[in-house]
């Protein structure tokens, strides 16, 4: 991947996903920036499913948080993800 | 008893003509003067009279509020007051001044918390909270209004009422009064020579005083098309190919939320592209949304009988009279107790939104400290056991229920409830206990104030899949099945993996990709109108918001 891809919006109830290549092709990283506190466990369970069900590994997700849902969380992940399987 | 007279058999006749003669002095014929209104009230009623003061899901009959809560409560008290909803402050009033002491309604919305102080604080007796049919229904049973005070739009010099496109209620609650020699009262926002049309007939009231001010319409079903997310979008993709398309649905009523509103708009671009017009969503029990706007003018919808009406759809609906039911005079004609029956009976889904629901699927809009009600949607979201008419839906659903029997064919209606499983960080819609079981204890009430119970429930909606509720055999599979797409609540991560994959196996949950969704299509692109502006413009120029509706 030449250029880090972007995401969705930092505003109330959405986030920003930032993805670009990371420095190890068998690690996913991330990096959680969020306005909510004490959603630890749930960021971890829905971290873990992305990462269980798409082949992420060698790529690095930066998150802007602004409140959003698990759901649009999950949404902007996959979103990413498949902007990259699709070359765009 | 016999029949040489012991017995008086028209004592309610002669109880109404004691309220007529004490009337004269305040009225002339059937004409009421504004400024003699309270004093008409206070001769007119009896403590402890039933007294339906028209509260609609929209119109209200104001002027007559605030008239009846400014009468003596020496004079007029312990009213019990049978109407559909408390929508105004004035309604709260009359309990606290101790005019009205019972309630018997259906629906509190914009009052919930003040009636659940009322009730904590016992100034106020809660006979039940209905269903609207179920309210009209007891209008002709033990619930019979002594005196209503009615909303109409105009009266002529005989008396004939014009209801304007907002009926609702009215016609039901007049019939239950005017025949049972109660006593009927409309305000009205005009008098004129000749009404568009006569929409209750002279001889069924009674009396009538012009308002200072029109009545107040609440322009409840008007959704902003630009408030919709992706994952609207995302689960209204999900039901048009997974409810929508699969059992071809023709005959329905939606909820009045955004997720509803997104398959509204979705219509005409998703549902289109997948060959759907014409084959789902021809026939409607629905209020005139703005936002179907699109579908009908793309030639989706066929038909549209309504409950009531929406601000500033007006003229649209007028323009459309062979989708919109109209009088000959042009406007719509809108009808709550029928437009019920309809949802009721003759269609055969009812799609909505709710907040919370169980692991049986029981769903409630209930929330600690508020007293809501249910309106129209239990009855809407219930499989009608009277019903005897086939369909292809009704039967594919009783086929999907009764997989095993072999004694009887019965159809089922779809009853689809969708939700994204988190409404913010830290409130998730599905959970192991619904909080109306708490309010029946705080409330002491018979029953958890359910929407929409468990077994009533075919489908349930999230972003992560649609669990199919009537192939589940036993009530755990049940249970996992809206655990399966429960996301990651507490409740969808204890979730069995092993028995959900199984469920996804069989069909019972389908997620995007075993839909043929791409979630990359999930985005606002798809809404067929992405504004109350883009409404203006397809509907060329007939719909007119109201104001606090337009940005521009």
């Amino acid at each position: 991947m030449e250029h880090p891809a972007l995401f969705g919006v930092v505003a109330s109830g959405n986030l920003e996903v930032l993805v670009e290549s990371g420095s190890d092709k068998t690690l996913c990283d991330f990096e959680v920036d969020t306005s909510a506190h004490g959603f630890a466990p749930v960021w971890q369970a829905v971290l873990e499913d992305f990462v269980t069900r798409y082949p992420v590994g060698g790529l690095k997700f930066s998150i802007h948080d602004a409140g959003a849902t698990p759901a649009v969380v999950h949404l902007r992940l996959v979103q990413a993800f498949h902007s990259l399987d699709s070359g765009s | 008893m016999n029949a040489d007279g012991h017995r008086a058999w028209n004592t309610r006749k002669l109880a109404r003509q004691e309220r007529l003669t004490r009337a004269i002095p305040f009225t002339r014929g059937k004409e009421v003067s504004p400024s003699r209104l309270v004093p008409l009230l206070e001769a007119l009623l009896e403590p402890g009279d039933r007294v339906c003061l028209e509260g609609n899901n929209q119109k209200q009959a104001d002027f007559l509020a605030t008239a009846l809560c400014a009468c003596s409560p020496g004079q007029v008290h312990d009213l019990h007051l049978v109407q559909s909803v408390l929508a105004l402050p004035e309604h709260m009033d009359l309990f606290e001044r101790g005019i009205a002491r019972r309630l018997d309604f259906s629906f509190s919305g914009p009052q919930s918390r003040r009636l659940a102080r009322l009730v904590q604080a016992r100034q106020i007796e809660i006979g039940a909270i209905h269903t609207y049919l179920e309210l009209f229904g007891r209008y002709f049973m033990d619930l019979t209004p002594d005196v209503c005070l009615i909303a109409a739009q105009a009266v002529d010099a005989s008396g004939n009422l014009y209801l304007g496109p907002n009926t609702e209620d009215t016609p039901v609650i007049v019939e239950a009064t005017a025949f049972r020699n109660g006593v009927v009262l409309a305000q009205v926002n005009e008098r004129l020579e000749q009404l568009p049309r006569v929409d209750i007939p002279a001889d069924w009231v009674d009396f009538h005083v012009l308002a200072p001010s029109p009545c107040h319409v609440e322009p409840l079903f008007t959704r902003d098309p630009a408030h919709i997310t992706e994952i609207q979008v995302l689960m209204a993709m999900m039901a048009l190919r997974g409810i929508y398309a699969e059992y071809g649905v023709e005959r329905l009523n939606h909820g009045i939320g955004y997720d509803t509103a997104a398959i509204e708009l979705l219509l005409p671009t998703y549902g289109e592209a997948l060959g759907l017009k014409g084959r789902v969503a021809r026939h409607w029990a629905l209020n005139p949304h703005p936002t179907l706007i699109p579908a009908i003018e793309s030639g989706f919808v066929e038909s549209v009988h309504s409950f009531g009406s929406e601000v500033g759809m007006e003229a649209y609906v007028a323009a459309r009279p062979d989708v919109f039911f109209t009088g000959h005079d042009g406007s719509l004609r809108s009808n709550r107790a029928f437009c019920q029956v309809a949802g009721l009976y003759a269609c055969d889904m009812f799609i909505g939104s709710t907040l919370q629901m169980d692991l049986q699927g029981n769903s409630s809009t209930a929330t600690l400290g508020r007293i809501t009600g249910f309106g129209g949607a239990p009855n809407m979201g219930s499989d009608a056991r009277g019903r005897r008419h086939a369909s292809a839906p009704w039967l594919k659903a009783g086929r999907e229920r009764d997989a095993a029997s072999e004694h009887m064919i019965q159809g089922r209606k779809l009853v689809v409830q969708t939700l994204e499983t988190w409404h913010s960080p830290g409130q998730p819609a599905f959970v192991e206990r619904l909080d109306a079981w708490q309010l029946r204890d705080d409330m002491g009430m018979a029953l958890p104030p359910v929407m929409i119970y468990g077994d009533d429930v075919s489908h349930v909606v999230t972003e992560e899949g649609i669990a199919n509720l009537l192939l589940c055999r036993t009530l755990e599979e049940r249970a996992q099945a809206i655990r399966g797409v429960a996301g990651f609540t507490p409740v969808g991560c204890a979730r069995d993996h092993r028995a959900v994959e199984n469920l996804r196996d069989r069909g019972i949950i389908r997620r995007p990709e075993d839909l043929g969704i791409d979630v990359r299509q999930a985005t606002r692109d798809l809404l067929a109108a992405r504004s109350v502006k883009d409404l203006v413009r397809l509907s060329g120029g007939l719909y007119q918001p109201p104001k606090q509706f337009r940005n521009w």
